[in-house]
């Protein structure tokens, strides 16, 4: 005889049974989670016993559209990963394409694409830094970071037309030279930021409050780290001294001088103060990019990968039907495969991209630092106050819609 | 000074005379709702004043564009207003009372809807005790506070420490996890810091107990503040008082209770519209009798400067200025309340916990022992 089936109460996976552990959810939409990401939580007394990071709720299949799309109708796509340095998510994927189609682009292409990255990786952590401040209970923090990263987005958009949807690099080169002007207005930013960032710096990091509750909360070992994955600020932060573009340099940042700022202990204030550090050397590249910007074309004088100029366009049949292959069939891509990794603010965004030919991408993998954060936090969570969640969650810096894709 | 009950037992020798007895609770009352104006017009201006400080610490305008069409019409006045936000406090009001005002069905309804109550009622009893500011009647200074009792500290303290129970009404009714973990928090906290309050009063109680016969009394506290102040002579003392009253009164980095990023908003989550209103305001009230307190006990009460006290002479001028004097010192104590709760972050609740039991017990006890060995030399 058949056996009854019966579904399992939601109690009876718990070990303990004399109801005096708590289950709490955190979210989906919850001050700490940043984003939408749910955390069950259990809970003996004031102490997480177990943590479950439940992903997932900004889901968009991105991987599966990339394979309908063009390499250049994707790049809009890959604003939405990490949407705090969209720049960064735009070169990491073009950059991967173009590592297969074996595309050097040009020298101005290149630093201008630094420019991007570096002021992103501002952007980026300002926000991080910005909500870690938050979730520590400091407001003002937070308020100051926003007011820089509002010059930030301003130079964004008069750079690409859009404040956070940029959209900005093209497979082969970018969709336009800067602006006239332009790295002039990003020359007084970085004056005017970096004493911005010691008042921020001198407002919290040496407060003894913020000290307690950050110092010795969320430690993660180098052994521990690599294990689990991380990449980034928090590989960084618990001491490993690994950054891809010191490792693996790409886009020429061997010809740049900085320094990778490691902690020491691991805990959610070195996080914290590699992220301010980082700020700092992305300065130093952007100054050193502006001054040995070079001049020349942006994008490559190859006409299966560049759109032809526009005033030809409008001229000549051959530009008009180069310009409508290329928009509607893509660049011509040849067949290969190609993992391509990026020093992005979350951590190295990974792209695995296989090609069979054309315009279209078979397959596109996206490896996102913002998932294996997310998934230390069972690791690390369990044996923290209630209260520290927020602050671990803070000091990770992860962003959902890069996790969920 | 005439009480409740010099009035009955008056009346009862005369019973005729009734009007007199009416008119003397007519002015009790009148009283009684000054006392009540004051705080509960504290506790408003303070909202805009935490949205207008806290903006320009953060760099930013604050609430400037909300307007009363008809009052923001009259030329000087209506811009004024407009600019500083205080439009912005009708609106709020407004909307704490035209929003729907849901019960949710998983509460225990009579201690949910007790809860704001017991949560504001409080601050509005004690401030009855506040001794303002001072008059001269008959050649005797008399206070300008609605009720004047021999132990108004012990009063004010006491009735002040209830509003903890609509903390915790509010976060066991609600029935939900959040507030209730609030609920608990706000308790305990208060608990533990309530003794090192009462503890940093005892050697002002002791001190005024020289010159005075009822030293439990504000009136007397404050009126023995004629000379030096007693934060002044009493700074440890008065710095303990004072992070045990940031403490009660659950304002950062004490917010235990309401730590929005993960206890969304503590006990009052499952509270909406006015019932949230009453809260708010009650919160801030809290506020304002807090540093009333802190006024009376340590920043010289009514008296401007220390060593400097209004002359007897200048009559109900002086008393006018008394007032005065203690509604600017009200608002240096809020502008303090705010400036610390926008440049510092918050606590984790044992540190909280740990900083109340293990230093600022200890240290209030040793204030108290230091002072009883100073005393008896």
């Amino acid at each position: 005889m058949e056996k009854e089936f019966t579904y399992p109460e939601p109690a009876s996976l718990e070990a303990d049974r004399l109801g005096e552990k708590m289950i709490l959810n955190i979210g989906p939409s919850h001050p700490a989670t940043h984003g939408v990401l749910r955390m069950k939580l259990e809970l003996d007394g004031d102490l997480i016993t177990r943590a479950d990071p439940i992903v997932g709720q900004l889901h968009r299949g991105q991987e599966k559209m990339a394979e309908n799309l063009t390499y250049n109708q994707f790049i809009p796509f890959t604003d939405r990963l990490d949407y705090l340095a969209p720049l960064c998510n735009n070169i990491a994927f073009v950059q991967c394409v173009e590592k297969i189609a074996g595309i050097g682009v040009t020298e101005r292409c290149k630093a201008v694409r630094v420019i991007c990255c570096e002021l992103s990786r501002i952007a980026s952590h300002l926000v991080g830094i910005a909500a870690y401040g938050m979730d520590a209970g400091s407001w003002t923090v937070f308020m100051y970071c926003f007011t820089q990263r509002e010059k930030l987005c301003t130079l964004f958009e008069q750079l690409t037309g859009a404040r956070m949807t940029t959209s900005y690099a093209r497979v082969g080169g970018l969709a336009r030279d800067i602006p006239e002007g332009w790295l002039g207005n990003v020359n007084s930013f970085a004056n005017q930021f970096l004493p911005a960032l010691d008042e921020i710096d001198a407002l919290i990091t040496r407060n003894k409050i913020f000290i307690d509750r950050t110092a010795g909360i969320g430690v993660v070992s180098p052994e521990q780290a690599m294990q689990w994955g991380l990449t980034g600020a928090n590989l960084r932060g618990s001491g490993v001294a690994s950054d891809l573009r010191k490792d693996v340099p790409y886009l020429g940042y061997e010809n740049y001088e900085f320094d990778v700022p490691i902690g020491v202990n691991g805990d959610c204030y070195d996080r914290w103060l590699v992220r301010i550090e980082e700020m700092r050397q992305s300065i130093r590249i952007v100054r050193q990019a502006i001054e040995k910007m070079p001049d020349g074309p942006v994008n490559v004088a190859d006409p299966r990968i560049s759109l032809p100029k526009k005033e030809k366009v409008l001229r000549d049949m051959e530009d008009l039907i180069n310009n409508f292959v290329l928009v509607t069939q893509g660049p011509d891509i040849p067949a290969g495969d190609a993992y391509f990794e990026a020093e992005n603010p979350k951590g190295a965004l990974g792209f695995y991209i296989v090609s069979k030919g054309g315009g279209v991408p078979y397959r596109v993998k996206i490896r996102a630092p913002s998932f294996v954060s997310l998934s230390a936090m069972q690791e690390i969570l369990p044996g923290h106050h209630m209260s520290d969640m927020a602050v671990i969650l803070g000091s990770f810096d992860f962003v959902l819609g890069e996790c969920d894709r | 000074m005439q009480t409740v009950s010099d009035i009955c037992v008056f009346a009862s020798v005369q019973p005729l005379d009734w009007s007199a007895a009416a008119l003397d609770v007519a002015v009790k009352v009148l009283c009684s709702l000054g006392a009540i104006m004051l705080v509960m017009c504290f506790a408003g201006l303070s909202v805009v004043a935490e949205r207008k400080v806290c903006a320009y610490i953060q760099g930013r305008y604050g609430p400037n564009r909300t307007a009363i069409p008809v009052v923001a019409a009259v030329p000087l006045i209506g811009n004024f207003l407009k600019k500083n936000g205080l439009m912005q406090l009708v609106a709020d009001g407004l909307k704490f009372l035209l929003k729907e005002d849901p019960l949710p069905a998983h509460v225990g309804k009579f201690w949910y809807l007790a809860a704001p109550l017991m949560s504001l009622s409080p601050v509005l009893i004690a401030a009855c005790v506040i001794p303002f500011g001072a008059y001269w009647s008959d050649g005797q200074l008399c206070p300008l506070s609605a009720a004047d009792i021999d132990v108004s500290l012990v009063f004010a303290l006491a009735v002040s420490a209830l509003g903890v129970y609509g903390a915790i009404m509010a976060g066991w009714s609600s029935n939900s996890k959040f507030p209730y973990m609030g609920a608990m928090r706000a308790s305990a906290q208060v608990i533990s810091y309530e003794l090192t309050m009462g503890l940093s009063v005892l050697p002002v109680v002791m001190w005024v107990a020289h010159s005075s016969e009822s030293p439990l009394s504000l009136f007397e506290i404050a009126k023995a503040q004629g000379g030096l102040w007693f934060c002044i002579v009493q700074p440890l003392s008065a710095l303990l008082f004072l992070v045990a009253m940031f403490a009660e009164t659950n304002r950062l980095p004490f917010d235990m209770a309401e730590s929005e990023t993960d206890l969304v908003s503590g006990y009052h989550t499952e509270y909406g519209s006015f019932k949230f209103g009453l809260f708010f305001v009650g919160e801030y009230g809290h506020m304002v009798l807090g540093s009333s307190l802190f006024i009376v006990l340590f920043l010289g009460g009514w008296n401007p400067f220390p060593g400097v006290v209004w002359p007897e002479s200048w009559g109900w001028a002086g008393a006018l200025l008394s007032l005065l004097t203690f509604i600017v010192k009200i608002a240096a104590m809020l502008f303090l309340f705010i400036w610390v709760r926008w440049t510092l972050p918050r606590f984790r609740y044992d540190q909280v916990m740990r900083l109340g039991w293990k230093v600022l017990l200890p240290l209030a006890l040793a204030n108290f022992a230091a002072y009883l060995v100073f005393m008896s030399f």
